[in-house]
């Protein structure tokens, strides 16, 4: 076994380790922090298969913002646990029962059926050469994103736009009871608004 | 410019992109315009609001004279392989500006007299639309996908818009989820039929696909990419969430998802079975006619048993699907052709049925109840005839254009030996005209609960007549639009 293999099966045990507690863990924040880890590590393997580039947009965007964001809104939410797993034994025998027919249906299907033909196709998949060290897949990615895939980039960016609105359109609410500061009258204010200067004269002491 | 090109990477040298943008004209001239009227709307307050309508109205227009001008019959190929223009997306198209314009013009004093007369319906409509215009163009799994998640988006938004009602809430987020479980079995699909054919674009996967016709791992994507599709046809068995979105979302709501989404709903099934799976159609035809099947009867009968009127289009939509799939289901150009007639058709009847309930709407009062169409020609004669047309016509009564629809799927299944399957498809029709008659009959013969005078807006009567007019003047002319389809197809 090589260094990237040893590398490679500890990661992806961590992986399937930590996607398991995700689910399986009682608390909330628990689940999200392994979450964060089954991201780390799958960031990981991707570094051991060159995409450098997704491995840090992984880490920046999933672990750094989304997942924090996450975490932020199970703490602030009161969730009941008890009721969560309210049903939980009355649903299982169905849960196992449909997982475990499915599971064997693909087990039969790919195993059995067609097994040598999935074979001679995979070997005809070879592994891709690797690339130099100065290679950056950053830029490669770069340049088919804005030329090969501008159309679905675009509409991926009208998505975008489409969430942010339908997100202030379900949640915005103007209060009319709210005091709100107005930042134009508050910069043009001028001294005589605020201030009078009332001269007397002065007076004695008694 | 050798300054310029200097810099260019080499990739955008040999670029064709730039040349190919008037192809997607359309496409371009909706994201400017729906943007547009997301930035002009903040400029307007509740009294100018109009101005937010109206403008979607004529965007909607400009894009029908838009298509039409530039209408082509040549299949052209863009962007490396994401996007195709040709007759058939053209005319769907055209379809879906036409049904948007009317479900905008039929909703206005619906949304007005619930407080949801908001620049927010009308910029999610028309981001909607534009994600039908990537589904019917779509050339690839990427830009399939795309379009898709686009439209969902905004329906699920515009499903939960009416934000203080707790029955829209809960159907909105069960469309939401059943609709993400949905996107994630296409996708898983979609990925097992990548890793097979080692490409997205449906035609490089349809050649393929023709070398291989048994790879497990190919029928296998299949499965799960027709399972995606049936959800969001509303085929048996995955259309439990049709029944309670239809009931749950306001009406302005309900009528926009029960129709011109299932135009795009028809050309993305076109899209990926015929133009990329085609190999494989001994393998999807057997599915097809089991989901028809299940569709037809489940929809026809359970439909029997509903109160509520926008339950039982629901229901009456499933049977509707069954018959569509029956069409894709023969693998012929004869039933692609039905096909597309009956979706065409079938939207400008849901169209009418739901304008009706918008009709007799009015604030407070739904008029979404069996029982709130007793004795309609009492209280407005010229209304209950037009209701009758719609009925009659989905049943697939002559000489309404409904039963040419249901006629030509008909023969297109005979064509293929199929005897048996239209028979089936007769009897469940059969029974499905119960419903509908019933309707009429509660229309006529019952006496009304109340005798109030119907308000409704002018235009909304008049589009409404239009609507009823054209379902019985396309029933005498059918050819009017099988002409077109069998022109594009």
């Amino acid at each position: 076994m090589t260094g990237v293999q040893f590398l490679f099966y500890a990661f992806a045990a961590m992986m399937v380790f930590c996607a398991l507690m995700v689910i399986t863990v009682r608390n909330p924040v628990r689940s999200a922090l392994f979450l964060v880890l089954t991201f780390v590590s799958c960031s990981a393997i991707w570094l051991l298969m060159e995409a450098e580039f997704l491995a840090i947009t992984l880490v920046l965007v999933y672990v750094g913002a989304v997942m924090v964001l996450f975490l932020f809104v199970v703490m602030m939410l009161d969730i009941n646990i008890n009721r969560l797993k309210e049903g939980f034994v009355k649903y299982l025998p169905v849960g196992i029962g449909v997982a475990g027919l499915f599971g064997g249906m693909l087990t039969w299907l790919l195993y059995n059926v067609e097994a040598a033909d999935l074979k001679t196709k995979m070997r005809t998949m070879y592994p891709p050469s690797a690339k130099p060290a100065d290679y950056s897949n950053t830029e490669e990615l770069g340049e088919v994103l804005y030329t090969v895939y501008v159309y679905p980039f675009e509409i991926a960016a009208v998505i975008l736009l489409v969430a942010i609105v339908a997100a202030i359109a379900l949640t915005f609410r103007r209060r009319t009871t709210t005091k709100y500061q107005n930042p134009d009258q508050q910069v043009s204010v001028k001294r005589d608004d605020r201030l009078r200067v009332v001269k007397m004269d002065s007076e004695e002491k008694k | 410019m050798e300054f310029i090109a200097a810099y260019l990477p080499s990739a955008m040298m040999n670029d064709q992109t730039i040349s190919q943008l008037p192809l997607a004209l359309p496409e371009i001239v909706m994201l400017c315009m729906a943007s547009i009227v997301l930035i002009v709307d903040l400029f307007l307050n509740d009294k100018t609001r109009g101005g937010t309508y109206i403008l979607s109205q004529f965007t909607l227009l400009a894009l029908v004279v838009i298509t039409v001008m530039s209408f082509t019959q040549q299949k052209s190929i863009a962007f490396h392989g994401t996007f195709v223009r040709d007759g058939m997306g053209d005319l769907l198209k055209i379809f879906v500006y036409i049904v948007t314009f009317t479900v905008f013009l039929y909703s206005k004093s619906y949304l007005k007299a619930r407080d949801m007369f908001k620049g927010e319906y009308y910029v999610l409509g028309l981001f909607a639309v534009l994600g039908m215009m990537v589904m019917i163009s779509a050339q690839s799994f990427l830009t399939i996908y795309l379009g898709l998640e686009l439209l969902s988006l905004c329906m699920y938004a515009l499903v939960a818009l009416q934000r203080d009602s707790i029955i829209a809430s809960e159907s909105a987020m069960k469309y939401f989820v059943l609709g993400a479980i949905a996107s994630g079995m296409l996708l898983y699909g979609m990925s097992m039929i990548y890793g097979a054919t080692g490409s997205l674009e449906l035609a490089t996967i349809n050649a393929e696909v023709m070398k291989n016709t048994d790879n497990i791992v190919l029928i296998f994507g299949l499965v799960f990419v027709l399972v995606g599709v049936a959800f969001k046809l509303g085929a048996v068995p995955f259309h439990m969430w049709l029944p309670d979105v239809y009931q749950g979302s306001p009406t302005a709501v309900a009528i926009f998802i029960g129709s011109a989404p299932k135009i795009a709903a028809f050309a993305m099934t076109m899209r990926l079975l015929v133009d990329g799976l085609h190999g494989l159609h001994v393998q999807w035809q057997d599915m097809l006619i089991i989901m028809a099947v299940a569709s037809l009867a489940i929809g026809n009968i359970v439909a029997i048993a509903q109160t509520n009127i926008k339950r039982m289009l629901a229901y009456s939509t499933i049977s509707h699907v069954g018959f569509i799939m029956l069409g894709i289901m023969t693998a012929e150009k004869g039933g692609y052709t039905a096909s597309m007639f009956y979706t065409i058709v079938y939207t400008l009847m849901a169209l009418g049925a739901f304008g009706m309930i918008m009709y007799m709407s009015r604030m407070g009062f739904e008029s979404d109840k069996l029982d709130d169409f007793r004795g309609l020609n009492q209280r407005s004669p010229w209304f209950a005839f037009i209701m009758l047309i719609f009925m009659f016509s989905m049943a697939g009564v002559p000489p309404f254009v409904g039963f040419w629809a249901k006629l030509s799927i008909l023969k297109a299944v005979v064509a293929v030996d199929m005897t048996w399957l239209a028979v089936t498809a007769v009897v469940f029709s059969i029974i499905g005209a119960f419903y509908y008659l019933r309707i009429i009959k509660l229309m006529y013969f019952d006496t009304p609960q109340e005798t109030s005078a119907i308000e409704g807006a002018s235009d909304l009567r008049v589009m409404l007549s239009l609507n009823g007019i054209a379902i019985l003047g396309l029933g005498l002319y059918p050819e009017l639009i099988m002409g077109l389809v069998i022109s594009v197809m």
